[in-house]
């Protein structure tokens, strides 16, 4: 089986991108931001289905909270309107909370998760809530040592 | 050789691609032409100026003070707003990544599949379910996406807006899903002030004729003329204004979809967007969640980074290769020219790309291509007989 990638820190220094997988929007449900549960098959021989659908369908129901019509969100608009919005500028809204949350959700996975299987997500908020980026990492030989010192036993096994 | 060090903070805006001009270190963005905002502004702020300095001195004295105090109030409410509106991001789709393009390509190429030589290839639409209706999204070629379903590309700003409205030139803004609820609130309050303004400074003229006679009265006031002549012109095209968007609102349409008919009900096309209910409606569109822009415009790109003064010269903005990468697409109207590989063409723009904007990837790496090449097919090959060999 190919190295395996010990932290973050490791992934992010030592290796290059081989390929990217983009998870795309669903939009069956209207415009609210929800992304497809459909699982990737450039993913398959990477990481296990369920551990993917549970990252997006968690990050969907983050997302439909945010967007949700309801009591707390009419509050704040009627609020802001009454101050002719100006309270924006001293007040984060709930989406900027939400988004902060959800930022921190997926560094938590990159770490537990999907950085030991040598693949990084990229949060939807830098790709314009489009995609969700999947990078997909190859080893490039000057990563861990583990990996270069079976290059070079091999090498001279071969001689 | 001794490379010279250079450390400057540039950041995100400097680098969008698009026609909008940005102000404030990135905190404020309109479009190009503003002339027709600077009136808006001239317009507005000289008729309060006149109505505060003729008609509330009398007004406040013979009728009640709470009239000029209210006015007061009406007007910073209608600049807040309309400041608000012409400077926010309008709800701005950034273009594609190289890597996302090239993605996005490959699959129109497998769903296209053979296109006979001499024919064109279908056009670049993908079908998409939404509340049990088929809506089409269409490719945009500058943006190298599909539009999700109520983005349009505007022209005159060159991106692509999320819940496109319409380019408005008296707010020098395009009105897209952030903004929409702040362009509605200044036309309403608007329309507001400008029935207010004109009714009292009729009222003024009739008290002060009263008393000195209609002449005496205008050459007392010359300013009333004006702002009557103003306001009357006023009235009549943003109450109008504001009828319509409450007419779009209650339906939860765009005016851009007002316009194209797109839900107008031939061949039966339903507005899968709306609740049908007119509350319900108002509600998502007045007091929905306040969107974030997803531009990041204040961010630093990777610039800010020290880099030698011989690889500076080289590196080139986004915008540029945003369009290096237009060979890769053709446009519009000539989709059968031959194209390039993708493979190739992925290639060859990778390696002229400059020092990649991701944070965690040093330069040296991005001159590899993101799809595979032969150097590291072989390397590959190489690791894997050896791990097997073990």
């Amino acid at each position: 089986m190919s190295t395996e990638f010990h932290n973050l820190q490791e992934l992010r220094h030592s290796v290059s991108v081989a390929t990217k997988v983009f998870i795309q929007r669903d939009y069956s449900q209207g415009t609210t931001c929800r992304f497809q549960t459909k699982f990737p098959s450039e993913l398959d021989s990477r990481i296990e289905r369920t551990l993917l659908e549970d990252t997006v369908k968690t990050l969907n129901s983050y997302y439909a909270e945010t967007e949700k019509m309801g009591g707390q969100s009419y509050l704040e608009g009627c609020l802001a309107c009454a101050t002719a919005y100006l309270i924006f500028l001293c007040m984060e809204t709930r989406y900027e909370k939400m988004l902060k949350k959800i930022s921190g959700y997926i560094q938590e996975q990159n770490e537990k998760i999907y950085a030991p299987r040598g693949l990084l997500l990229t949060d939807p908020i830098e790709r314009g809530m489009r995609v969700i980026e999947v990078s997909v990492f190859e080893d490039r030989g000057s990563s861990g040592s583990s990996h270069s010192s079976s290059v070079s036993s091999g090498g001279s096994s071969q001689r | 050789m001794s490379a010279v060090m250079i450390a400057r903070k540039v950041r995100k805006w400097e680098k969008l691609p698009g026609k909008n001009t940005f102000c404030c270190d990135g905190r404020v963005m309109m479009a190009r032409q503003k002339g027709v905002f600077y009136l808006t502004v001239f317009l507005i702020v000289g008729t309060c100026s006149l109505f505060f300095a003729f008609e509330c001195p009398y007004l406040a004295i013979h009728l009640s003070p709470a009239i000029p105090v209210f006015a007061i109030v009406l007007f910073l409410f209608v600049m807040a707003l309309l400041l608000r509106t012409s400077f926010s991001d309008p709800g701005v789709l950034p273009r594609a990544l190289p890597e996302e393009a090239t993605f996005i390509e490959m699959e129109i190429e497998a769903a296209n599949g053979n296109v006979p030589a001499g024919q064109r290839p279908p056009p670049r639409i993908r079908n998409v379910q939404i509340n049990g209706q088929i809506v089409k999204l269409k490719y945009c070629y500058t943006c190298k996406i599909f539009r999700p379903p109520r983005a349009s590309h505007c022209s005159i700003c060159d991106n692509c807006v999320d819940r496109f409205d319409h380019h408005c030139p008296w707010v020098g803004n395009c009105v897209g899903k952030r903004n929409y609820r702040y362009f509605y609130l200044f036309t309403l309050s608007l329309s507001l002030l400008t029935i207010y303004i004109f009714t009292f400074a009729i009222v003024h003229v009739v008290m002060r004729s009263v008393d000195s006679g209609f002449v005496k009265t205008l050459q007392d006031t010359p300013g009333t003329v004006l702002e009557v002549l103003v306001c009357f012109f006023t009235l009549w095209s943003v109450v109008g204004l504001t009828g319509f968007h409450s007419y779009l609102i209650s339906l939860n349409q765009t005016t851009n979809e007002d316009i194209k008919g797109s839900w107008s009900g031939k061949n039966r096309l339903q507005n899968p967007y709306s609740h049908k209910n007119i509350v319900k409606n108002c509600c998502e569109v007045l007091c929905g969640p306040a969107y974030p822009s997803v531009l990041d415009r204040r961010g630093l790109t990777q610039d800010d980074l020290p880099v030698p003064a011989s690889t500076a010269t080289q590196s080139n903005p986004v915008p540029q290769t945003t369009k290096t990468t237009a060979p890769l697409i053709p446009n519009e109207h000539t989709p059968d020219d031959a194209k390039p590989s993708i493979a190739d063409s992925a290639i060859a723009h990778a390696e002229k790309r400059s020092p990649s904007p991701k944070k965690e990837i040093p330069p040296t790496p991005t001159k590899v291509p993101p799809l595979a090449s032969p150097e590291t097919d072989v390397e590959a090959s190489v690791i894997i007989a050896k791990e097997k060999a073990l």
